[in-house]
This record gives structure tokens, C-alpha cells and sequence, in this order.
């Protein structure tokens, strides 16, 4: 067969290695954290609390990965990836600090 | 003699002032700053979440012999997502904790990939690679959306056996003043969040069949460069992202 080219230009290869690997990575957290709901108990303080704190985290890691390379904010400019990152530290402090500092205000109330 | 130079920016990356601040079109830069709004609209609803959540008094702390594997739903107490949301289609009576939200998960990160897939054609200006990813996006969507509706379909009919009040009315499934699952609370939350994550999944899909079919009828070719997947892909992919995080803080934790 003849190798014909379109346009000037020769087409590109798909580059989709990388997202590909994204994606099992992304799997393989979700499947972690299966195991984790189901393998630590809850029933007492410790497990409780070892739970949320290991949920959060790899929740955050999934999110790592969805904004930095789906989202491609990775291999934007610095400005750009400071302008979303930082009012989002922000809102998570605050949400944290309020939490931290009022949220046993709610038991009082109710 | 005289070359024609090339225009150090592309058009699309030309803002009326000049060059672009960020090295981003304005359409992408006001999708992130949309997203960005969001985000704090979302956090709002999941810290309110956890805040009444944790007014709630546990299992432990009405009957402290209960455990995980001994527990039952009451309105007394908030439930345990695994004891809520553990039914699957076809599979009738059949106990599976989480199964099908996990399913739901890996629909929706799958149709992440394909977004992705259909933005990195576009970069190639590949008009077929686009049109099929943008299928396989929509697609996943809409099996979501489906997915969603069945859930929310059982929750709202509610087990076989109901459960009993106080006062000895049995109530079945869930709707906003009472559930037989937990407090009313749990059930206004469970429809608020899903639901409000639902609309933007919908209109998601809505924004990809626009995207798809104008993708199809050449108009990003013609327009030579095909940002418009872009800046949608991107509202696809925080949609994905808001559900990783109802999936963490509604049905994990």
C-alpha cells in the first residue's frame, strides 16, 4: 500500500500511554480503598478514625492524578496551576479550621 | 522574498488585549475559574454533610453492644453507608455492600478516560478519533445517569420488609420527611448531593452530544483547532472528580 500523507503535515500517533496508565492507577486506588472498608473494622476508635484518615487521603491522591493529568494541569504554566491550587488550599483550610474550631457547635444546638 | 511570519499566537490564544495571560484561550481560564466555583458549592455540601453526620448520634452510642456486623438500621442512629446501598440489579435479595456504587465509580472514571482520549485527538486534529471518544463519553454518561436512577428508584421504594417507627407505622424506603434507613437527614443529604452531582453529570452529557455533534459537522475543523473539547472535557473530568469525593465522604467513610 502506498504511504500517502494528508495535508502537509504527516498525521500524528496517538499519545495515550500515559493516560491509559492514569486510568489503572485510578482503579487500583478505588480497589484499595474497597478493601480497606471492608478489612478495617470500625467498631472502635482507632479503626474509625484510621479509616477516614486513610479515605481522605487516597481520595485526594485520585485527585491528584484527575486534575494533573486529565485535566492537564500539570503542564500548565506555574501561574496558572498556582491560580487554581491556591484558593482551593484556602477553602480546605478554612473548611478544616471551622470544622476543627466550631464544629461542636452544631451538638450544642440541636 | 518576504516570508510571511507566523503570528506568535494561534488566534484562539489571542485575548483582545494581547497576549494571553497564562498561556490558556479565555474560554479555558473562565471553564477553570467556573470549576473553581463549583468546587467551593460542592465543599459546602459534603462539609454539611459530615457536620450533621457527626450531630447524629452513632450506633455505639444508642445500643454500645452493636457492631458493624450486627447492625441494624433504625431512625435512632445514623446508618452505615455499607447497610444502605448494597443492592444490585438482577441480583434481588441478594446482600452486595457497595458493589454497584463501585461499578458506578469505574463507569465514571471510564468516560473520564475517553474525554481524555477524545482531548488528546483533538490535539492531533484527528476529526474520527474525537467523534468516536466523544461516543464513548457520552455513552459512559448516560449509562451513569441510568445507573443513578436505579439507585435512586430503590432507595426511594425501599426494602422488602420496612422498617417500624416509634409509633408503629412501618415505613418503606426513603423520601424527604421520613426513610426507613436512618434519620430524615440522611435521606435529604443522599438526594441533595447525588442529585445535584446528577444535574452536572447531565448536563455534561448534554455539553458532549453538543460537542459531538459539531465535531461531526466539521466546525472545529473549520475553526482549525478544537479547544471547545477541551474546555468541556474539562467540566467532564471535575464531574468525575466531585464524584470520587461523594463517593469517599458519602458511601466510605
Amino acid at each position: 500500500m502506498e504511504h500517502s500523507v494528508e495535508n502537509s503535515t504527516e498525521k500524528q500517533k496517538p499519545q495515550t500511554k500515559e493516560l491509559w496508565k492514569v486510568f489503572w492507577i485510578l482503579l487500583a486506588i478505588t480497589a484499595v480503598e474497597f478493601i480497606i472498608a471492608f478489612q478495617i473494622s470500625s467498631d472502635n476508635d482507632f479503626g474509625k478514625w484510621l479509616k477516614i484518615t486513610l479515605f481522605i487521603l487516597l481520595t485526594f491522591v485520585k485527585s491528584f492524578y484527575i486534575v494533573g493529568n486529565f485535566m492537564h494541569l500539570r503542564h500548565e504554566v506555574k501561574s496558572m496551576i498556582w491560580t487554581i491550587v491556591i484558593p482551593v488550599v484556602f477553602v480546605v483550610w478554612l473548611l478544616a479550621a471551622l470544622v476543627y474550631f466550631e464544629g461542636g457547635y452544631i451538638g450544642s444546638v440541636r | 522574498m518576504a516570508v510571511a511570519k507566523a503570528p506568535l499566537n494561534p488566534d484562539h490564544l489571542t485575548w483582545q488585549g494581547g497576549t494571553q495571560p497564562m498561556k490558556v484561550g479565555y474560554g479555558k481560564l473562565m471553564m477553570w475559574i467556573f470549576l473553581l466555583s463549583d468546587t467551593f458549592t460542592f465543599s459546602a455540601l459534603l462539609i454539611s454533610y459530615g457536620l450533621v453526620r457527626f450531630s447524629f448520634p452513632t450506633y455505639k452510642d444508642v445500643i454500645p453492644d452493636m457492631t458493624s456486623k450486627t447492625f441494624e438500621l433504625s431512625q435512632q442512629y445514623w446508618p452505615i453507608p455499607e447497610k444502605v446501598f448494597e443492592a444490585v440489579p438482577f441480583l434481588h435479595g441478594i446482600s452486595l455492600p457497595l458493589v454497584f456504587v463501585g461499578l458506578m465509580t469505574f463507569i465514571l472514571i471510564f468516560s473520564s478516560v475517553t474525554m481524555v482520549l477524545a482531548v488528546e485527538a483533538g490535539h492531533r486534529r484527528d476529526k474520527a478519533d474525537v467523534e468516536k471518544w466523544m461516543l464513548w463519553t457520552i455513552l459512559g454518561g448516560f449509562t451513569f445517569l441510568g445507573s443513578q436512577a436505579w439507585e435512586w428508584a430503590h432507595f426511594i421504594h425501599g426494602s422488602e420488609e420496612g422498617s417500624i417507627l416509634a409509633n408503629g407505622v412501618k415505613v418503606f424506603g426513603a423520601n424527604l420527611v421520613q426513610n426507613e434507613y436512618g434519620p430524615a437527614a440522611f435521606a435529604d443529604f443522599f438526594f441533595f448531593i447525588t442529585g445535584f452531582h446528577g444535574t452536572h453529570v447531565l448536563s455534561g452529557v448534554v455539553l458532549n452530544i453538543i460537542i459531538f455533534y459539531n465535531a461531526s459537522n466539521g466546525v472545529y475543523e473549520k475553526r482549525g483547532h478544537y479547544e471547545m473539547v477541551e474546555k468541556v472535557g474539562l467540566y467532564w473530568h471535575f464531574v468525575d472528580l466531585v464524584w470520587v469525593f461523594v463517593f469517599t465522604f458519602f458511601y466510605l467513610v
